[in-house]
């Protein structure tokens, strides 16, 4: 008979190689964010130390009434919820162009991941410069030689950065963020149950009924995942803003909101308050989020 | 009818094969015009339409590596992006591992708690914690240090590594297990000679996941690092000026910083799906 001595050592054996890995993460993860929480209730900016103080919800107050900061929570959900939206409906797309067989399939399925393997600095440098660019980028120039092609010489050249700030960023956003979507749908469809198509497909069912009573029911879950985490990481995005707008024309996100009040404006107390603000919305999504992939995870573990 | 539908399907499945492949041309455009662009003059580089048959040249190269004299070098940046990437993959993998097999092969009660604790961190914006770190940097003097940032990218990545791992590691048998511990063997012996053949191909996709993310992370090395310690994405934020052509080194600079992670991500390509729906899909 095992003695309870005998049984709580066991217990630690199993536990012990998590722990290096969770203190790790709790230490580097939840501490700063304890940190976050407790500045964002002080008065302080480093570029005035001797009137550091408790501020109470001051600088809570000052995210909910700071039209700036307003703008920016708007910013973020409409870059957000525009790109995941146009992303998922992108890559479910591709996604069922690449379940059907046809040549050079594998080929085709590694061009549409290369935009999402580009660095994302790299690849909005490449869309504000060699793409936007109102002088010789490609779109423009583009528009040129379909204008002289029916030859006409006086070719919309269009400056696209500063006609539709927000609308340049998020379409790169879009087109890097696709092959995720695709790809997760993509899994999606291949787990698909093959016979239960191939009866429906025999008892005479189109296309399009296979599509919307079996295809779409199985895929749920995959387009709540693939939306969910997506939305988790573009929320975050900061590479797009910074580079391609330098947060300016009224595309300034809450990342580079809270980037430009800690590092320029030096303002802690009201950055944090602005983490603490971005974490909340994280989180609301971040349980849904984690819901489906409980789900699926059930599932994986019942199988 | 038999023939009529095979004709017509064949029909359809080109037509459609066709879209698939315009497609994928769209999506990989904007990189092969970087890639083409960054083997322009920069003259030829900036006109209006764009010049498809303009002689290929390696200046755009040698502007971004500095044999031109003008730049300042690449090299640093790409040194740091490497050596902030590979050590903090590796150590990753040191403490993810372990924590694997405690949530899989061996699992420890409330695992799914666990895990999911593990995932929660990495739906936190890092900008939320971002200040702290700069405070608690600035007072240890680690501002400006590559290994705060191996540090900050071993947090970020080390969720994506426990649910990647404990997901391979679950595919190993238990009977085979069960039988080494019988055996008498123990955890050392257990992991290198019976889970390692197993979960050494999700081991290297997990791996190769982890180094793509610490490769492209832009924000945490932009506020923490100054001179010493700025890696490629820093540098790429400070390549243009105001001043003369520059879109070919640009584009020769994007194609450069952007081939360790293409080329990660093409090895990594079967697993890349499961990694970033952090195992949820396999």
């Amino acid at each position: 008979m095992r003695t309870p001595r005998t049984e709580r050592a066991a217990n630690w054996a199993r536990r012990a190689p998590l722990l290096p890995a969770l203190v790790f993460l709790i230490a580097v993860t939840q501490l700063p964010f304890v940190a976050t929480v407790v500045i964002s209730f002080l008065r302080w900016n480093a570029l005035a130390p001797d009137h550091r103080g408790f501020a109470a919800l001051d600088n809570y107050r000052a995210v909910v009434t700071d039209p700036a900061l307003r703008s920016s929570i708007a910013t973020t959900v409409l870059l957000t919820v525009s790109v995941v939206l146009t992303s998922l409906l992108l890559g479910l797309g591709l996604a069922l162009l690449l379940d059907r067989r046809f040549i050079g399939r594998g080929v085709v399925r590694t061009l549409l991941i290369t935009p999402f393997l580009v660095v994302p600095v790299a690849a909005a440098l490449l869309w504000k410069h060699a793409l936007y660019n109102a002088s010789y980028g490609l779109l423009n120039g583009v528009l040129t030689w379909v204008w002289r092609l029916f030859g006409a010489g006086d070719p919309p050249q269009p400056d696209w950065m500063t006609n539709s700030p927000l609308a340049a960023v998020a379409l790169s956003l879009v087109w890097q963020w696709t092959p995720f979507m695709m790809l997760i749908l993509l899994a999606g469809l291949q787990s698909r149950p093959a016979d239960a198509v191939e009866a429906a497909r025999m008892d005479g069912a189109s296309a399009f009924g296979i599509f919307r009573h079996l295809t779409l029911p199985h895929l749920r879950r995959y387009l709540e995942l693939a939306a969910l985490l997506g939305t988790v990481y573009i929320v975050q995005n900061f590479d797009a803003v910074f580079t391609i707008t330098s947060g300016g024309l009224g595309t300034a996100n809450l990342p580079y909101t809270i980037y430009q009040t800690f590092y320029q404006a030096h303002d802690y107390g009201r950055a944090s308050a602005q983490g603490v603000v971005v974490v909340l919305c994280s989180l609301l999504v971040a349980n849904f989020a984690l819901r489906t992939v409980s789900s699926l995870l059930r599932e994986e573990i019942t199988r | 009818m038999t023939r009529g539908e095979n004709r017509v399907d064949r029909r359809t499945r080109g037509v459609l094969g066709l879209v698939a492949w315009l497609c994928g041309l769209a999506f990989f455009l904007p990189v092969a015009w970087m890639v083409l662009t960054s083997f322009h003059r920069e003259t030829d580089a900036a006109t209006n339409p764009p010049s498809l048959t303009a002689p290929l040249t390696l200046h755009g190269y040698r502007e971004f590596f500095g044999a031109g004299g003008a730049g300042v070098s690449p090299w640093p940046p790409l040194i740091n992006s490497l050596t902030a990437s590979v050590a903090s993959t590796l150590l990753v993998l040191v403490l993810a591992v372990p924590a694997a097999y405690a949530l899989s092969i061996r699992p420890v009660r409330k695992w799914r708690d666990v895990l999911f604790f593990f995932l929660s961190t990495k739906m936190l914006p890092l900008v939320a914690g971002l200040l702290p770190i700069y405070l608690v940097a600035q007072n240890t003097r680690m501002l400006d240090s590559i290994w705060l940032l191996v540090i900050l990218y071993t947090s970020m990545n080390l969720p994506i590594a426990v649910w990647m791992m404990r997901s391979f590691l679950a595919e190993v048998p238990v009977e085979i297990l069960e039988a080494a511990s019988l055996d008498g063997a123990g955890l050392p012996t257990t992991l290198l000679r019976i889970v390692a053949p197993v979960a050494l191909p999700g081991l290297a996709a997990t791996a190769l996941i982890s180094f793509i993310f610490s490769w492209n992370e832009l924000l945490f090395a932009r506020v923490l690092t100054g001179i010493v310690a700025g890696t490629s994405p820093v540098f790429l934020t400070g390549l243009v000026t105001s001043q003369g052509l520059f879109l070919a080194k640009v584009c020769a600079a994007a194609t450069v910083v952007s081939l360790p992670v293409l080329v990660a991500g093409f090895a990594a390509q079967d697993k890349l799906v499961q990694g970033l729906s952090l195992g949820a899909v396999k």
